[in-house]
This record gives structure tokens, sequence and C-alpha cells, in this order.
């Protein structure tokens, strides 16, 4: 499809709001570039960018105003899409039984502004998950089906970050009804923008986008091009899943569990975890009972929880599980890696743990049983 | 068939946790609907009769006393249910099993011999069987509406032992301890407060105990501690609050006794 150009993102904003979208992107609360309603769209954060390190994260300004020069922060757009609290159904106590309703209220549209290519695979991920197999989870259907997703190609990577590696970005796969690459200039942002989707074009009909001259989409081209040399991690591309089927007595798993918490932080800043528990609660009256769908984490002990006990009661269990799943039996189960290279759980781990570090740490232990 | 029976009871605390149930103002008339509040002093001098049927136990075993009572608590309870950090725990009262309860008592009181107290500030179900321990200093008014009802209704109570991180990414908050450096033992607190301290801005102080989320007995604060950026003595505080028994892993003095002691004899 064609390749238009855009001075400044109030056009489209507004076109998304007249086009009835609830419009959630980037904007700056508590320290950090979060995603969140936005009233406007001169909250998103020009000017910010961030410092990521295992275990740490800092907002820092920038010299230029861009709008989407940071890379992942602390949430993905999972809260949006896969909540973590949903009211399953609810039921009434009757004269002669009782009476179940369906919770599910008609979700509002959302609009995505400023996917990450990572992130636009780990939607795909998830859709996967959630709604490719037999058993669709409706929540999540409902909200993705309404959703129009405005990716933003990756300029600025994080020191933390490995798309590159699997496969991800730094340009926006498919999935996009837009997507944006941003280009700072003396006074004023541009954007140069591809069109993914019918939904898309009517989208940017209504704003009257021109065409973008060949030159600045060079120039566009060539810097996402030029991010993907400045990738901050790297992960083994090949032979993952063999790595993990492989390593499951490894003793760096031994090592890992001394640091690790199993706070199951990794797992909730994860884009593409997607484990939930199923609760049921009654009310103190005894006629009202309702089911709820809450994130769950392998990290947590009743996670494995049977009658007789925990199947995975070591933390060194629970992270060999997360691992391996995420970078080899997820290829098994759904046709693909469970990992998108955000670096999320490198950065938002309380200590600090680094799975591309694990990762080469198990490489060289296997290596050398291997050679020994 | 009447209402079941509820008992409150009270050991070495500050009454805190038992207020809760008076907090739970828009509940209450419901609650006393379902329940009868037989013995509870805080809230009348009327006491009924046991036996009953829920007690709720506050406070943790201090004196040779309460080593008698709890076993009458038990006795007349079908189903004990410890409420706080003092009764699950021992409490921050539980500072004196690092120390010299004797030296304590001589510096505190005129006649130390007057005084009948145990070397060891101890959790209830280190005495008697425990049907269920809800946690925190003081507990949280739902969790503590969330274990009767889940009684009345004859279910499994939904009071989940992960860890507080799991309440702050559900709320969304932005993690104080890795966006700014706040000291937080969150990671490896149990939640149930619902992350009120992160979504303010602080870091958690651990009130609700470890998260049972280790192999073993201990929670994982070798592994934290390095990352506080705290001094060593301001990390030996840090687990030194409500949970101190459950938190701290080395037995022996306190360094403030110590001090203490120095400016005593200067």
């Amino acid at each position: 499809m064609n390749t238009l150009e855009l001075t400044g993102l109030g056009p489209l904003y507004d076109a998304l709001r007249r086009a009835g979208y609830t419009v959630i992107g980037p904007t700056v609360r508590d320290d950090a570039i979060v995603l969140a309603e936005l009233d406007s769209i001169d909250h998103l954060p020009y000017g910010w960018g961030v410092r990521l390190a295992p275990g740490g994260y800092r907002l820092r300004r920038r010299d230029d105003g861009a709008a989407f020069a940071h890379a992942a922060g602390p949430q993905s757009w999972k809260p949006f899409l896969h909540r973590p609290r949903v009211k399953v159904w609810e039921a009434d106590r009757t004269d002669d039984g009782f009476e179940v309703k369906d919770a599910a209220p008609e979700p509002g549209r959302l609009a995505l502004l400023g996917v990450r290519p990572c992130d636009l695979r780990a939607i795909a991920i998830q859709d996967r998950v959630l709604t490719g197999g037999r058993h669709v989870d409706p929540s999540y259907a409902a909200r993705r089906d309404g959703a129009f997703i405005v990716a933003v190609n990756c300029t600025e990577p994080g020191e933390t970050c490995f798309c590159v590696s699997m496969g991800t970005g730094p340009q926006a796969g498919p999935g996009y009804d837009l997507s944006l690459t941003e280009l700072t200039g003396e006074d004023s942002l541009r954007y140069v923008v591809d069109v993914g989707t019918e939904a898309g074009a009517r989208v940017m009909g209504d704003i009257q986008a021109g065409p973008a001259e060949p030159a600045v989409v060079d120039r566009a081209r060539a810097e996402v091009t030029a991010a993907a040399d400045r990738m901050g991690r790297e992960m083994p591309a090949l032979g993952l899943r063999d790595l993990m089927a492989g390593s499951l007595e490894a003793e760096r798993w031994d090592e890992v569990a001394e640091r690790c918490l199993s706070c199951g932080n990794c797992t909730m800043v994860c884009p593409t975890c997607f484990c939930t528990r199923v609760t049921d609660t009654t009310d103190l009256t005894g006629d009202h009972a309702e089911r709820w769908q809450l994130w769950d984490s392998c990290f947590d002990l009743d996670y494995s929880h049977l009658h007789g006990g925990d199947v995975r009661s070591s933390p060194k269990s629970r992270y060999r599980q997360w691992l391996t799943h995420k970078l080899g039996t997820w290829h098994d189960q759904f046709g693909s890696s469970g990992c998108v290279g955000c670096g999320r759980c490198i950065v938002w781990c309380p200590v600090g743990i680094d799975l591309t570090v694990e990762v080469a740490a198990l490489r060289a232990e296997t290596a050398q049983d291997g050679a020994g | 068939m009447g209402r079941p029976t509820l008992a409150v009871w009270k050991f070495a605390s500050c009454d805190g946790c038992q207020l809760t149930l008076l907090d739970c103002e828009d509940e209450l008339l419901a609650l006393t609907g379902r329940i009868e509040i037989a013995h509870f002093l805080e809230a009348t001098s009327a006491a009924g009769e046991g036996p009953y049927d829920v007690s709720l136990v506050e406070g943790s075993i201090t004196t040779p006393a309460d080593l008698e009572r709890i076993r009458h608590v038990r006795a007349v309870s079908r189903k004990l249910i410890t409420i706080g950090a003092c009764a699950t725990a021992g409490g921050v009262q539980a500072l004196r099993n690092f120390g010299d309860v004797e030296e304590f008592a001589s510096v505190v009181y005129a006649r130390p011999d007057y005084i009948a107290t145990l070397d060891r500030s101890t959790p209830i179900s280190a005495h008697v069987p425990v049907d269920f321990e809800l946690r925190g200093c003081p507990i949280d008014r739902r969790q503590l509406l969330e274990v009767l009802t889940a009684h009345l209704t004859g279910r499994r109570p939904d009071v989940p032992g992960h860890s507080v991180c799991f309440e702050c990414k559900s709320r969304g908050n932005v993690c104080v301890m890795v966006a700014r450096g706040t000291p937080c033992l969150g990671p490896i607190t149990h939640a149930g407060c619902g992350a009120i301290c992160p979504a303010y801005g602080r870091g958690c102080y651990g009130c609700f105990g470890p998260s049972p989320n280790w192999s073993g007995a201990r929670p994982n604060t070798r592994g934290l501690l390095p990352w506080l950026d705290m001094t060593e003595d301001e990390t030996h505080r840090v687990l030194a609050t409500f949970n101190v028994s459950a938190f701290r892993e080395e037995q022996g003095p306190e360094p403030l006794a110590e001090e203490a002691s120095d400016d005593a004899s200067q």
C-alpha cells in the first residue's frame, strides 16, 4: 500500500477519536513511560528517553522532542487486551435455584498508539494462544477484535533490547493497521506512515495526508535499519529449543535459583505470558456468587499445587519451567518462540536476572558437558 | 439451625487486627445477620458461652499464662483462625528472640522478679493446631471478610500466597524499586494489602511477612538485600519489624541492643 507523511500526530489522534476509539499510548507517569488512555496527543512523552539496565529503569531528557525514542516501558499492551482481572460470570440465587448472568460488558474499541515491533509480535503470539485454539478467551477476543493498531518502527533500541535476535524488529512485521516511523527535525516531528489495512486506509483518508517524498521514506527506512545494529543485547538465534530440552539437569539452574526471588515480575511484564487462574467468590448474604479470571504466574507456588503438594516446589524448578517454556516448549505448543526480545523481564526483575546471560551460561555449560 | 458463633481472642498484640472486624462498617450488619458474635471484649463485655464455631485469635504467646489460655481457646473452638503478624509470626515483640529477655526486664522494670514472661514470642501455630492463618500488620479488612464468607459458604478462602509484586502489576503500579531505586520488600512479601505502599510511591515494609514462595523455610532475603541499596545496618533493621522471626535468618544479639548497652555504660 502507499506511504504517506504526517507532520505531528494531532490529526491522527483526532481521526481515531472521531472513529470512536479510546486511544491508549505512552505517557510519563510515576517516573516511567507507561501506557495509558491519552486525553490529548500532547500527553505523549515528547523529549523523554530511557536508560535501561538489569533491574534498573530511569527516565532521561532527550535533546530532541521525539515522542517514540524510548524502548519498552514497564507494561506491555497486555493489561489492555488480556486484562489482569476479568469477571467471567455472576449468579444470583432465585426462589427455585439460581440465575447466571454473563458479566462481560461490551468493551470499548481501543486504538493502541505506539506499538513497538516486538510488542506487535507479542500481540500476534497472544492471539495464537488465546484465540487460535479450540477454546477462545472471550474477553481477550472481544477487546482484540475491536482494536486498531498503530505500530511505531524502532529507531532507538534500549540497552536490554534484542528484537533482532528474535526476528521481531526493529521494523514492524504484519498485523498493524498503520505503521509510523518518527523523524526528528529542526522544529517539527514528521512521520512516515505505512498503511496496513483497509481500516488504516479509512483513518488516513479522513485526515487527507499527502504521500511521503521518496527521500524522506529513504531516510526513515535507513534509521530503522541502523537501529538493528544498536541492540543492547543478543540472544543466540538458533537452537534455543534444543538447548532448553538438553539442559534440564544443568547446574546453572541451581545458581540462578539462589538469585531468583520467585516474585513473578518477569511473567507479569512479559507481553506473551498468558497464564490465569480462576476463583469463585460469594458475598456475605450467600445469595450472590461471581467467577473471576485473574493473572497467574508459574512462579506462584500455588500455580502447580495439586492434591498432595506443589509439583514445582523449588524456585529452581519454577525458573526452569518459565525459561524452558518461553524459549523451548512454546515452539511445540504454539509453533513459535514465546520470547520477542523486548527485554522487560531483564529490566523489571528486581534483582536483574538477565535471560540472555542465563541462556549463554546454559549454552556454555552444555557445550562443556558435550566436550567432556 | 442458628447462626454460627464467633469469638475473638487477644494475646500479646496491639488490638489493631481485631478492630479490623469493627472497621467492616458497611458489612457489619450483614455479617452479624449471618454470624453471632458471641465473645468479643473489644466490642462488648457481654460474653456468650462457648464452645464457638469460629475463633479469631490475635497476638503471640509471650507468657506462661498465654500457654495455658491458648489451649483453652483451642478446646472451645471448632475452627481457629489466627489473625495478624503477632499471631502468625510472633509480631514485632519477637525481637526478643534475638536478645536477652532477662536483661531487658532488668532495665525496664523496677522489680523484674514480678515479671512472668517467656524468653521468646511465638506464633499461635507453635502451640496448637491452627485451621487458617491470615497475615498482615494489621490484617486486611477485605481478606477478613473473605475468610469469614468462605467459612459460611463452606469454600476455601481466596487468600493467595504470592508476592506483593502481583498486586502492584495487577493495579498498574510502576515498580518503585526498578524505576526509582526505592528499597522495597514486595518481591519477597506475602500479598494481601493490595500493594498500598508502592501505590503511594513507598517501598513495601513487609507487613504481611514472607511470601511462601521458596523451597524450605526461608524467603530469599540474601537474593534481595544486595539490590536494596542500603547499608548493612539498614538492611538488618528493615527485616526486623512486625515479622522479624519469619524474615530474619540469623539469630544473635541486636546491634541496637549493643548500642543501647554501650550508651548505658557511659
